[in-house]
């Protein structure tokens, strides 16, 4: 059987087959996948998906991998839970949220983008995986080479959080520290990429790794009941997920597994490094790039590879951007831990902040159905908001003494 | 003053396989210009219909995008390295004889 995917210039329109490429040799622009959704219209059924395994394989015939390739990660399908306590505090009865802050195997999304880019790695006869990394890419890498059996170079900036980094070690990969930031060891890799025959996740393989974030959108349509939302919220740092979504739910639509519906996207930053709402907010048609400084160091790219169609997307589907500043998405943490029981890393603070601030300028409309992704774990991220939270001294284990150290809270408490 | 400008695989079909050329020009612009003059295959995948350089292209000078340093007006010193890089660039070197090993042993 012919396959039923091949690489397509998204500028020119040059179809360049399957290979380990990300851009037009005519153009330089990127390439993407493209399918023959008539091939697949046959097997892509809402009974197969039912039929196949809890997570993100069910999806494979929409999925850029080798014919009967078999993951053998089961990643994705991870929780999409109605958000009634944090809907209550925003004013909005109908806010879900999409947690891949609960991902196999590395909690975040990420583990979706490497368990496609492995396949093709695969494919392509590649030893050697590697990627440029704000941290979960890392974690994602490492995590699924070892299990894959490829050795890993990761490549990251050298300020990042002490879990994210400790996490990509433990999985034995080869860890390389840049002094720079995301930009510049993006930069480099492209130039490492051009030298060493490796497989490099979002880059060179970078076509085929993006595919694995439309399962975000796949899985959002199915747990709510083969339908989709009004609204997508969804966090932004290359601008690739967002796009992808989108990419999904035109997909279902065209296959007639959903109803038709105008989805409007909307993007979310740090303020702190905000190339992509920017752009938004100032009608530009390019993003201008910046210098990220942030706590939400997995959203810091000041030059984003898909900024200009995550823009592009954003204003097609009548939606809109914001950002929030640094104390806004530790807020942002404390608010959905608080109310859902969610612990989700800073880019989850951004998410919720700037739901929050949509719903507040009344880009949302409260009465719509709004899903915000949720895409990475709080405990990567604790130096962000280990400082707003104090110890008290350790008691002695008597009743008396806790009796007292009680009366002692309960009294502080009234006093304030 | 002379630069150094490096050229991406992807873009030497158009040089003669020459990956760093050598160029006396003082702006972006004009360094374009030279490029072109020396390579003129080169002129339609570095810039577009309307004669700009093409989105996904990046260019870099001693590590730093351009963009940071002022663009067009940017005036190139003594010695400085110039990158051009697509925005997503990377790999894609046909598969070495003897498949795709470890370039790293």
């Amino acid at each position: 059987m012919a396959e039923h995917y091949q690489l397509k210039c998204r500028e020119c329109g040059k179809l360049w087959g399957n290979q380990a490429r990300s851009f037009c040799d005519e153009c330089l622009s990127p390439l993407e996948v493209v399918y023959d959704l008539d091939a697949i219209r046959p097997v892509f059924t809402r009974k197969n998906i039912e039929a196949g395994p809890t997570n993100l394989w069910r999806y494979s015939a929409l999925l850029p991998l080798p014919e009967d390739y078999i993951g053998s990660i089961p990643t994705g399908f991870t929780p999409l839970v109605q958000a009634r306590r944090l809907g209550k505090q925003l004013g909005t009865t109908n806010l879900y949220l999409k947690n891949d802050a609960v991902c196999f195997p590395t909690l975040s999304f990420k583990d979706r983008v490497v368990a496609t880019a492995l396949a093709a790695a695969r494919r392509f006869g590649f030893k050697v995986v590697s990627c440029s990394s704000t941290g979960n890419l890392a974690n994602a890498v490492a995590a699924q080479a070892a299990r894959e059996g490829f050795d890993a170079w990761i490549f990251i900036p050298a300020d990042l959080e002490a879990a994210k980094v400790t996490g990509t070690q433990v999985f034995g990969a080869k860890l390389v520290r840049i002094a720079g930031n995301y930009d510049q060891v993006n930069r480099l890799c492209s130039q490492i990429a051009e030298k060493f025959q490796w497989g490099f996740v979002n880059v060179n393989l970078r076509p085929y790794y993006a595919e694995g974030s439309k399962t975000v959108g796949y899985e959002i349509a199915e747990q709510l009941g083969w339908r989709l939302p009004d609204n997508i919220v969804c966090p932004m740092a290359g601008g690739s997920l967002i796009t992808k979504i989108k990419k999904a739910f035109n997909e279902l639509i065209a296959l007639g597994l959903v109803e038709e519906k105008k989805v409007k996207f909307f993007g979310a930053q740090a303020t702190g490094c905000s190339p992509i709402s920017d752009a938004v907010k100032r009608k530009l048609e390019q993003f201008e790039p910046q210098k990220p400084a942030t706590i939400a160091r997995s959203l810091a790219i000041g030059n984003p590879a898909d900024g200009f169609y995550a823009t592009r997307a954003i204003r097609e589907s009548g939606g809109w951007a914001e950002d929030v500043s640094d104390p806004q998405i530790v807020k942002g943490i404390q608010l959905l831990a608080e109310t859902e029981g969610i612990f989700t890393e800073t880019a989850g603070g951004v998410t919720t902040g700037v739901t929050q601030k949509l719903l507040e300028q009344g880009y949302i409309n409260p009465s719509e159905t709004t899903v915000a992704c949720i895409t990475g774990n709080g405990l990567k991220t604790i130096d962000a908001i280990s400082a707003e939270y104090t110890l008290t001294p350790a008691i002695e284990p008597r009743l008396t003494v806790f009796e007292n150290f009680i009366n002692d809270r309960m009294a502080a408490v009234a006093g304030n | 003053m002379k630069i150094t400008v490096e050229i991406p695989s992807a873009l030497r079909r158009f040089t003669d396989g020459v990956q760093t050329i050598e160029c006396t020009s003082e702006t972006l612009p004009d360094l374009l210009g030279e490029i072109e003059q020396r390579f003129p295959a080169i002129s339609k995948h570095l810039r577009d219909d309307s004669g700009q350089v093409r989105r996904f292209v990046n260019i870099y000078v001693n590590e730093e995008d351009i963009r940071f340093l002022g663009g067009n007006s940017y005036k190139f010193h003594e010695g400085d390295r110039v990158l051009v890089v697509p925005s997503i660039a990377g790999g894609a070197p046909a598969a070495p004889a003897g498949g795709l090993e470890n370039a790293c042993g």
